[in-house]
This record gives C-alpha cells, structure tokens and sequence, in this order.
C-alpha cells in the first residue's frame, strides 16, 4: 500500500499535465471548428473552383 | 464545408470574461491569499483596474454622433435608440437584472432583451442620459454592453464557447481523477488511515479549481442577484456547491465528518455540460436573425466615377447614399438602392421567403442582404445602414423576440417566486432532517438546491417563441410583436381586407372569344405578336397568354388607344373597341362565365375592318390563393372578405375563391364596424391587410398581418408582416403559431412536472447530489431542444410544399 504515497500525488501531477494539455488546446484553438477538419483531411480539392466573377448561366 | 474553418482567434491580451471590478477584487484575494494555483495557468487575468478604467474612457466615445451613426436610429429630436450586445449572459435571470436596472435609469424611455441573441434594444432620451452613462450602469452590475456589430458578436460567443470549453475541462478531469480517489474509500476494507487522509488531501487540491474556476460562474450570478436583492436561478446552485464544499474541506482539515469532493465535482461537470449544450443549443435558436445581419457583406466594389468604371474596394460601413456600387453574380447587395445598369436576376430568398429569383434591370429596386445570381448590376446606394429594409425587419424581429408574451410573464414570475419558496423548504427539510438523522442532512440538503430548475420554468417560452420566430422569418412571415404568434394561434376568423390582397393586382387574360372562324391560339398568337415590344401591362396580359410564332412588323403604336401592325400581308389593329371596331358593341353578358360587370376590360382585335376577336382582361387572384384558402378553411378558420372595391369584382374573386363572407364597397369604418362585431361575438380575429392604408382596421383585430411587398416593412403598423407574396405562408403561419403553443405548453408542463416530483424525491432523500445534477441539466436541456423542433418545422398545408409559379420571376 506504501506504493500509493507516491502514485496519489503522481497522478495530481498527471492531472496537471493534461490540465494545461487541454487549456493549450483551447487557447490554440483546436476546439475552433469540430467538424471542418474531418472533412478537409478526405478532401481532396484537385479541381479549382470556378472564378467569383464569372457570370453562371441563368437557371 | 463552413466557413468558419479559419478564423483565428486573436487571444493575447484579451481581458476575456472580465466581469465587475467586486468579482475582480474577490479573485486578486484569492490569488493574494495563495489559493490561485490554478490561474498561474490562465494566460489572461481579468481586467486590472487601469484596463477597466480605461475601457470607461472609451465609453465616452460612444456619445459622438459620428460613431452613433452606425448603430443608433434618431427618432425623435432627442428620443434614440439603440442595439445593444451584452457579454456574461448565462441564464433567463440575467435578463430580468439587466432590463430591470437599465430602465430604473432616469431617462430610459424602455429597454428590452433578447435572451437568445443576448441582444438589447435601449430607448433613451438624449437630453437626460448619454449612452455612456447606460453601458456604464449595466458594466456596475458586472455585465458587458457593446453597441451591436455582427462581427463583435461572433467574437464574443466564440471567446464564450472557449472559456465554456476550459471551464468543462477542467470540472471534467478535477471529477474523473476524484472519483478514482473516493471508489476505493467507499470500497476498500483495509486502507489505512494515513492513505485515507492522502486521497482527501489529493481530492480537495483537485476540487479547488474546480470549485474556483468551473464553478465560478455560479458564484458571480448568484452574488449579483443578492446585491440586487433578488433570488435567481444561481442561488441555490450556489449555496449547494458552497455548502457541499465547505463542509468537506472542514471534514479534511479536522479529521471528521464526511467528504463529498466527488460530488461536488460530479454535478459542477453535469451543469457545466448542460449549461454547455443549452449555449449551442440557443446560439441555433437564434441563428435566424444572426443570419439575417450577416447578408450584409463587409466589403464591396465602388465605382466612385461613374460611369467611368474604375473601381475600388470598399468597406460598407464607408459607403454613402448616392454612390455607385458594382455587385458581380454570386455577390449579395450591401444596401437598398436601384439598378443604374445592367440585367439580372437577383434572389430575395432569405429576406422573403421566395425561392425564384427576381428579374432586376435599370430603375429596379434593389434590397441589401438579396443575392445577385446572373450577371453584373450597378446599383446606386438608396439607404444604408440602419435605414434599409434589412435593417428594419431585423430590429422589429428583435422586437417580436425580446417582448414576452402573457403566459411568458407569468412563468418569469412563478420562478423568482419558486427560488424564495425553495430556499424555504430547503430549511425547513434541513431542520426536520437533523431531528431525524444529522448525518444525511447535508447532501439531502444539496440535493434539493441542485435538482430543482427554474430554468426550465424561465426558459420554456423564450426559448420557443425565438426558435418560430425566426423559422416564420426564413417562411417570409416576419413576425413584429410578442403577442402576435400566441394570438393568431387561437384566431378563430381571418379577414382579408382587400381584394388586392387575394389578387395579383395585375392583369391577364380572362376570356377570349374568337370571331369569323378563326381559333382562339390563333387570336392570342396575333394579339401577342402584336404586343411584342410594349411594356404596357394589357400588352403584358396578353403576350403571356400565348406563345407567339409568328412576328409582326411595322408595328405603330397609338398610346391610350392601342397599336397596329402588319403580319404577312395583313394589317391588325389590337386596342380599346373604338380604336379597333368602331362599328361594333361588346359582346353580350349572357355569352359566357363572367359578365361585363365593370372590373373586366375588353380588347378588340381587327383584321382590317372585320372583328376577328375579343379579349377580356381582368385582375386574376394569385396563383396560390385557391390552395392556400382552402389550407386555412381546413385549419378551422372563418374566412371573411371586406373590400372597398365595386360589388361585381368582389363578387367575382369571392365566388373563385369560395369565401362566403363577403362584403364590397366598404369604408374603413365599416371594415371596423365589422370586426368589431365578430368580436362582440367572441371571436379572435386574424385581419390581412396592405398595412399601410388600413391602419385603423389592422390595429382593431386582435392579430393583424400586413402584405409588406414592396411597402416599407418599417411603417407597417402590424403585427406581422409578410415579406413575399405567397398567400400559402399564412397557412404556414397559422400552423407553426398552433404548434409554438403546443411546444410552450408542453415546456413549461415539463418545467412544472419535473419540479414537483423532483423536489418531494430530494426531501425524501432519494436523490443523491450527483443524480440531482444531472436531473437539473436535463431538465433545462430539453426544454430547448424541445423549442429546437421548431427550426425545421414543415407546415403540414398542401400549399408549402408546391413552387411558386409566377412569370415574372423568369428570367429573361
């Protein structure tokens, strides 16, 4: 049991770590936009868009 | 893929979530006091004193005219008004603070808050009170009030939702790892006591930022509603949390008594959670008006020498009225004005509710917000900012939404009245409690403060009535005043005012009778060749009713009379009969479905001297008005016409359109008159009207709804506006009023219900304070999304779902 005086105030360090982890990945923006990403990475944009200034043809 | 994909958040030096300078000083204490482990973490303090002072500074300049300019609407010769954006908003208690302290002001004239869009709408007078002195009080009572810009108000509820995020983080990891240290001392036999002491000790240095931090919110809400004397939704989870913690900090310091960290932590998480989702959950609520102030784009293309056409990037905020501005296909007008050139069609689907785009070309008027979809226009700037029509209907929807309803009022009331009910039988348990066994009053306590939700109860109407309003928007009912959804809700008689309301008030083609053996196509095509090249709106009439094979030429046009021309080797004249025909009458009465009764024009068509053709022109009713009065008979309503036109037309649209109520050659008075004794019978009646003329008429029904095609939305003294002209939206209107009170019903049934089951469990002592946090969090959380189910509401009438058929939205 003596093994936990160490592991109780290990895991508070751990916490802490995981802690800043998250608030680093606030600050940073990560939480941002949750669903852009997971569509961006299976993206793959090979062909251009059509320029802005184009006129479309009338519908 | 969304748009919001990069923005970056500029966070260095933000003073982010400062509140009042009391909550600042209580954090320097605790910082001072050496509590503050957690906000070494925090990159950001809040506001020291000489930020706060400085930000007062700034106020000052919001009192100079020119940066009033852009967002305050000069009413009267000191009477102003405002759009106001307030910071901190976290519960329907924090409205009735800010409404209630702003109006005690002298020189407030009124103030009302959107609680979904967290948006204020002040009015002041300016020779009693500067606006400063107004965003001065709300920040006294620890509130942020900014004059409302779209771009600020995204930031906002992004810093929100960031802090929202690392408030959840943290209760969420303080929770796990304390629930790892309280498992084992309810389960284990044979820990020792010194290990006993470490978890407490490793479970209070985990709780106290969750307590601090994660929960601080609680704190600052209930501590401002104390000083202002009332009981809010805060106070209780306040006093739950205090007491929880505070008893278990002296259990750990002095080695007796019971903890209840993983509690704590527990039910701070499940509020937070539930606080969390609700702040989504409404940020979708009131997306509609969101969205209607982000059509305006940010910058545009100015041709400052026109028309020469060179051109320059612009902010809109710098565009004047008379300025020349170039909108390119997929572009969206930055403000009201008319076409100068070019031709196109231009979709006004988000400010009407049309789905077919609208042909534009030279002297078209043109709305900010609607998208140019063909090809290039340049348009010169009529009204800017807080003139346009988008502007207006997005103020009177903040209108509609910040002005409860009676039954919304009365549920306000209930809840300030529940808190101090609740405090009471809280003491009064306790006390019975201790009598019976000491050791379970503490969490049974707590656990009636936490399960119990007035949020619920002050949500329940807000929270649907923004949700339908805004869906009504995007139908193209704009919706102007509070009462007006739960009134036309219960109509009972709809009266339409106006026979150009059932009406296209344009001409067509009625009826053709062709002479001398030829067919009628054949009639039409000449008629409509004829025609080809005039504007005039029987020439329109007519070349819609064929589709011409055939051209003519040496066309000669006699105005007022009518024109002349040549196909093949014969001459034509088309025009008034004495023009034409001068020898011959109109056709008899008796020959066919509508008589010669007045309303009807007739045309003639001659092949040189011989009448080859008649053509009865006539005011058609609206393409959908047949199926979108029989969705409104079949949803129960009672329909009227009253109209001030001749009996014969009257007669004739009432008659096509089934309506046997019908009342022609009626004066304002008499349309009053009218009204007024369906009334005395108990009626409630829905009225339609053109708003402008009929004020009066509108103002005597109890609901009154205004055609707003083309009219100011602005000086429609009505209670709702329709934005298009598809009749088939009051049927949609009717039904999603009846469903909006079926869902407030069903709300605040639930807020009631769950409240009085949960709080006799939690006396009882079934409900342990984790259980009640997660009861509490639900219970507001689905009286949200319950009002959610109004965003996508399909009206079940048959008219909402077929396109609106109309030729002049073709595009040419």
């Amino acid at each position: 049991m003596d093994i936990l005086i160490l592991l109780i105030p290990l895991s508070l360090v751990i916490v802490g770590v995981i802690a800043w982890v998250m608030l680093w990945a606030t600050k940073s923006g990560q939480f941002d936009d949750l669903e852009g990403p997971a569509h961006s990475v299976i993206m793959d944009d090979d062909t251009p868009h059509p320029p802005q200034d184009k006129p479309t043809p009338p519908s | 893929m969304p748009d919001g994909a990069h923005y970056p958040i500029p966070f260095e030096g933000n003073t982010q979530q400062a509140c009042c300078r009391g909550c600042q000083a209580v954090a320097q204490t605790i910082i001072d006091s050496g509590q503050g482990a957690y906000y070494t973490h925090r990159t950001a303090l809040p506001a020291t004193p000489r930020e706060a002072e400085a930000e007062l500074a700034q106020l000052g300049l919001y009192d100079l005219p020119e940066i009033q300019e852009s967002f305050v609407r000069v009413e009267a010769e000191h009477i102003r008004e405002a759009a106001l954006i307030l910071e901190n908003i976290v519960c329907a208690a924090c409205i009735w603070l800010n409404e209630r302290h702003i109006a005690a002001l002298p020189g407030v004239l009124s103030v009302e808050i959107n609680y979904a869009t967290r948006r204020a709408r002040v009015r002041w007078d300016n020779s009693r009170i500067q606006l400063s002195a107004i965003l001065k009080a709300v920040s006294d009572i620890g509130y942020i009030a900014h004059p409302f810009d779209p771009g600020r108000s995204d930031d906002i509820y992004k810093r929100e939702r960031n802090t929202a995020i690392k408030r959840l983080a943290i209760a969420g990891l303080g929770m796990m790892q304390v629930m790892m240290y309280a498992l084992p001392s309810y389960t284990a036999t044979d820990m020792t006591d010194d290990i006993r002491l470490l978890m407490r000790w490793a479970s209070l240095v985990l709780t106290i930022p969750v307590v601090l931090y994660s929960a601080w919110p609680f704190f600052i809400g209930a501590w401002r509603d104390l000083k202002r004397r009332t009981l809010g939704m805060d106070v209780p989870v306040a006093l739950g949390v205090g007491t929880a913690f505070i008893a278990s900090v002296y259990a750990t310091f002095f080695g007796q008594g019971e903890v209840y960290y993983d509690s704590v932590t527990m039910f701070i998480f499940l509020l937070l959670t539930g606080r969390f989702l609700e702040m989504n959950a409404r940020r979708r609520a009131g997306a509609a008006v969101e969205e209607l102030v982000k059509l305006i784009p940010a910058a545009t293309t100015r041709l400052p020498n026109w028309p020469l056409r060179d051109e320059e990037q612009v902010p809109v905020a710098r565009l004047a009225v008379g300025d020349h501005v170039l909108v390119r296909p997929g572009e969206t007008l930055p403000a009201d004005g008319v076409v100068v050139d070019g031709d196109s069609a231009v979709s006004e689907a988000m400010l009407t509710g049309e789905s077919l785009p609208v042909s534009k070309t030279i002297h078209s008027k043109v709305v900010g917000g609607s998208l140019n979809q063909a090809s290039p226009l340049v348009v010169q700037i009529e009204k800017l900012g807080a003139d346009t029509r988008l502007a207006s209907i997005v103020r009177l929807l903040d209108r509609a939404q910040s002005e409860k309803p009676r039954i919304g009022q009365l549920a306000d009331r209930a809840a300030a009245w529940f808190v101090g009910l609740l405090l009471l039988i809280t003491v009064l348990v306790g006390i019975v409690w201790y009598v019976i066994d000491p050791s379970k009053v503490l969490w049974i306590v707590v656990s009636i403060l936490v399960v119990t939700c007035p949020c619920a109860l002050g949500l329940a109407t807000p929270a649907a009535l923004t949700t339908a309003t805004g869906r009504l928007t995007r139908l193209g009912l704009l919706t102007t005043r509070g009462h007006a959804l739960e009134t036309l809700a219960r109509a009972t008689d709809l009266v339409f005012d106006k026979t150009g309301t059932l009406t296209q008030g344009r001409l067509s083609v009625r009826r053709v009778v062709a002479l001398g053996g030829h067919s009628e196509n054949e009639v039409s095509d000449i008629a409509a060749a004829l025609e080809a090249g005039s504007e005039h709106p029987i020439a329109r009439a007519l070349r819609e009713a064929a589709t011409p094979s055939r051209s003519a030429s040496q066309i000669r046009n006699t105005p007022g009379r009518g024109v002349e021309g040549t196909i093949g080797e014969q001459t034509y004249r088309l025009g008034s009969p004495r023009f034409a025909a001068p020898a011959h009458t109109l056709p008899e009465a008796a020959e066919g479905a509508y008589p010669n009764n007045g309303h009807e024009s007739w045309i003639a068509l001659a092949a040189g001297d011989a009448l080859i053709a008649w053509f009865a022109l006539a005011d058609t009713p609206r393409a959908d008005a047949p199926a979108a009065l029989a969705a409104l008979s079949a949803q129960g309503l009672h329909l009227h016409l009253l109209s001030g036109d001749a009996e014969g037309a009257v007669k004739a649209t009432a008659q096509q359109l089934d309506i046997t109520d019908w009342h022609a050659g009626a004066l304002p008075e008499d349309k009053l008159a009218y009204v007024k004794t369906l009334q005395s019978q108990g009626r409630i009646v829905a009225m339609v009207g053109d708003g402008i003329n009929d004020a009066p008429v509108l103002a005597g029904a109890q609901v009154s709804i205004a055609m707003g095609e083309g009219a100011d939305v602005a000086q429609a003294a009505a209670d709702m506006v329709m934005l298009g002209s598809r009749l088939g939206t009051l049927a949609d209107g009717v039904a999603l009023a009846r469903k909006t009170q079926l869902i407030i019903r069903q709300n605040l049934g639930w807020a009631l219900g769950y409240n009085l089951i949960a709080i006799p469990a939690a006396a009882f002592g079934y409900v342990t304070p984790w259980l009640a946090g997660i009861g509490m969090s639900v219970s507001s959380l689905l009286v949200v999304l319950n009002a959610l189910r109004l965003t996508d509401y399909k009206p079940n009438t048959p008219v909402a779902a077929q396109p609106l058929p109309s030729p002049l939205t073709a595009p040419r």
